[in-house]
């Protein structure tokens, strides 16, 4: 372990971004994000690399297609509404099998919503956001230190599958400062990218970033196609961190910030003798499946800063091998841990 | 007490958040776990500012402090937000200079410090924050006077360093009065 | 000895255009592809395609091209240039795309002086979907979708692009040229020309306007359509340069 400094997570990722061979960011106003850009202008004039601020979230995303078309490791950031913003772009990413990374820095919503922490993007980050057969990978991390391994992770993933990876946080990870150690994040990993238009140097056939496709199957071979590689992802890279699952009577899901308040309640639960386990996704897209099929408990508990969205893939995973439950908060307000070990002890009392 | 969760509160300018990240930064020169998470939006500039900061040995669970063992209240509306969560035997810390009323709880332990007004008197009312965490060292021994100034001279930019002297003086100056 | 006095240039492929009898784009496609050739560039150009008609024009560009999102192409010609700064990128666009859909990018790229090439046709329709009103539908033009003829008190007027970026600071060069006959589609190949060397040059956004037509969606012969360009478009989209920074330079 190298010496650790402290920072904001929104600049962690910044910094790791930078170390994972970003040198082209495209970024737009928004709380609570704004570190990250912040530190991206400052940083990318004095390493040869890009900060462009875009007239819009629309163009940032799009910004993004073209360098991530022209094969440079490209980034961009936002909350909530501007990833609505973002969301036909990263359909067109999805679509052209660009690699990029996509932060969001999730606050309340629908709407304006509001400003404070917020997890009520679930859906939107695993189920698409924008249209069409396609998926993105999802990373949850739970700490400033996490925020930068999986900023690593994001950038190797994304050119290794050709998929734009999404790195989801919240304003609390966001902003909250954690010693973090940069000397141990995952080296980056470049792939080769011949498909990209970099010009042919009159030295090879022309390469054309295409998602158009008026033939039906045609665009059907290519969505089997690209269903294909996620297959291997789901298989591949379901990450979660688990522990206290063997002798649990419940085990507690939540992740990023959630997962700490989780923890804190766990701690709460097993002094006073009751039996909870805890199972952390890391990757939301793949969800980590399997593992639900691994443990038995009495019941499961979601918990959420939105009115439920992950409880849902839970649900799929555990395929009815004991009910699941919901506990949560929304609108920016994070659930404390006497509010999870509250309802833990109803629920027990429920399935005893 | 070695290990702490702390709530600081006042209005924007007062050097909130920058006491808490003296207390998390002395906290990781100390090689223990930490986390600072500060309020954010609109109401930085001017309006309440907060911050919470967790000192422990084991990793921090929630970085969000519900029962904070030290509340520094820089004003009243924290005071009157935050007392009934302090944790039992915990500490209150009020700036007399600003509230002008009593801590209710009788279960903790409520220390008053005439900040504001001493830091005016040795020339910088911005220095109130220094003068606080000066009374908050020698009440709780959270960390030591030599600590905190290893701290300032590590985490301030080169061109703040002159800051160092003036900001250690008021530590001592709330140091002193306890 | 035979003596070649015409070829096709090597930067359009040999695939036959589909575009419809009369339509402009096969001219200001092969205009542009002499163009490449003659600054040979080929090799280090990468264009960016639209939504619209010329959607398909990879089919036809002998180089790298990168599909955009409907108005999104100067977004991504400038992720592509900020990429790639000693490659040749342009945009290759209609009228919906660039003056509709797609304002803010148009203007955007153009007020940072973003070094690309824009080459806009503006034949006051949207094509692809079958001929609705554009923003720079005429006055009482019918379209699909304005039946009884553009009624600009609840459709408003044309927008005219060129006159409204030259109140930019950003853009050093801005032309409208048209199709219309031969010494206009000389004029035209210069214009092209131009803004594809102020590129390379490093001299940033450069437009040319080149006014179009569409007789399948206007409903004309395409010798019909050619008169409708001279005695309506025209009148209402003056040619000419409207910026050339070297020119106030110099």
């Amino acid at each position: 372990m190298g010496e650790k400094v402290l920072m904001k997570g929104n600049e962690a990722i910044g910094e790791a971004a930078i170390r994972s061979g970003c040198r082209h960011f495209f970024g737009y106003p928004i709380t609570p994000q704004t570190e990250l850009s912040a530190y991206m202008v400052k940083k990318m004039p004095k390493i040869g690399g890009v900060f462009l601020q875009a007239e819009s979230e629309v163009a940032a995303i799009n910004m993004v297609y073209g360098a991530a078309a022209a094969g440079v490791r490209a980034m961009t950031s936002s909350s909530s509404p501007g990833i609505s913003l973002k969301s036909e772009g990263i359909s067109y990413l999805a679509a052209g099998d660009l690699p990029c990374v996509i932060v969001n820095i999730v606050r309340g919503g629908p709407g304006l919503g509001g400003i404070q922490p917020a997890q009520s993007d679930y859906f939107q980050a695993t189920r698409g956001g924008g249209h069409g057969d396609y998926h993105l990978i999802v990373l949850a991390p739970n700490s400033v230190q996490e925020l930068v391994y999986l900023t690593a992770d994001a950038f190797n993933l994304s050119d290794e599958y050709r998929i734009p990876v999404m790195l989801l946080g919240d304003g609390t990870l966001g902003q909250m400062m954690e010693p973090v150690d940069f000397d141990s994040i995952p080296e980056p990993v470049y792939a080769e990218k011949p498909w990209a238009a970099t010009g042919t140097e009159n030295k090879r056939d022309k390469n054309v970033i295409e998602t158009l496709f008026l033939e039906a199957t045609e665009l059907e071979e290519r969505v089997l196609e690209r269903e294909k590689k996620y297959d291997v992802v789901k298989e591949k890279l379901q990450r979660y961190e688990a522990h206290n699952t063997d002798d649990a009577d419940i085990i507690i899901s939540s992740y990023g910030i959630t997962s700490r308040v989780v923890e804190t309640a766990v701690k709460i639960l097993r002094d006073e003798g009751i039996k909870a386990g805890v199972i952390r996704p890391i990757t939301l897209w793949p969800f980590p499946e399997k593992i639900y099929k691994q443990v038995k408990p009495k019941a499961f508990l979601s918990v959420e800063m939105s009115t439920g969205q992950m409880v849902e893939d839970i649900r799929l995973a555990c395929e009815c091998s004991a009910p699941v439950y919901f506990c949560g908060r929304t609108g920016g307000v994070i659930p404390t841990p006497d509010e999870v070990v509250q309802k833990v002890k109803d629920i027990l009392k429920e399935v005893k | 007490m070695e290990n702490c969760e702390v709530i600081l509160a006042g209005f924007g300018g007062q050097g909130i958040l920058f006491t808490g990240k003296l207390l998390a930064y002395a906290a990781m020169l100390k090689g223990k776990q930490l986390s600072w998470l500060p309020s954010y939006g609109p109401e930085m500039r001017g309006g309440t500012a907060n911050c919470h900061v967790i000192v422990a040995d084991e990793p921090i669970g929630s970085p969000i402090v519900t029962k904070p063992n030290i509340l520094v209240a820089m004003n009243k509306p924290p005071l009157d937000k935050f007392e009934d969560s302090v944790a039992k035997n915990g500490y209150i810390f009020v700036d007399s200079s600003l509230i002008d009323r009593r801590v209710e709880r009788t279960d903790v332990n409520a220390v008053y410090i005439d900040s504001t007004r001493i830091a005016n008197e040795i020339g910088n009312k911005n220095l109130a924050n220094m003068v606080m965490l000066g009374a908050i060292l020698k009440t709780t021994e959270v960390f030591s006077l030599s600590e905190i100034e290893e701290t300032m001279k590590k985490s301030l930019p080169a061109k703040r360093l002159p800051l160092v002297e003036t900001n250690m003086k008021a530590v001592k100056e709330g140091y002193d009065l306890v | 000895m035979s003596k070649t006095i015409y070829a096709k240039p090597k930067s359009l492929t040999d695939t036959t255009f589909r575009y419809c009898p009369g339509c402009s784009h096969g001219i200001v496609h092969k205009l542009v592809c002499e163009v490449i050739d003659e600054l040979d560039i080929q090799g280090k150009t990468i264009a960016v395609e639209p939504v619209g008609c010329a959607v398909t024009a990879h089919n036809y560009f002998n180089f790298d091209v990168v599909q955009a999102a409907h108005g999104r192409a100067p977004a991504v010609a400038t992720g592509i240039k900020r990429s790639l700064p000693d490659r040749i990128v342009f945009t290759y666009q209609g009228d919906g795309d660039l003056a509709s859909i797609g304002t803010a990018e148009t203007v955007h790229s153009a007020t940072r002086g973003e070094n690309i090439t824009v080459i806009f046709i503006n034949n006051t329709i949207y094509g692809m979907t079958g001929g609705q009103m554009a923003p720079t539908s005429l006055p009482g033009q019918v379209t699909q979708t304005s039946p009884y003829g553009r009624d600009t008190h609840t459709q408003g007027y044309p927008v005219r692009i060129c006159e409204m970026l030259a109140t930019l600071d950003g853009p050093s060069y801005i032309a409208r040229v048209s199709t219309d006959t031969v010494p206009h589609i000389k004029e035209a190949k210069k214009a092209i020309k131009k803004a594809f060397e102020n590129q390379i040059n490093g001299k940033g956004f450069s437009i040319v306007e080149i006014l179009s037509t569409c007789p399948t969606n206007w409903g004309m012969s395409p010798i019909e359509a050619m008169k409708r360009l001279q005695d309506e478009m025209i009148p209402y989209y003056p040619l000419g340069v409207y910026k050339d920074v070297e020119e106030v330079n110099e």
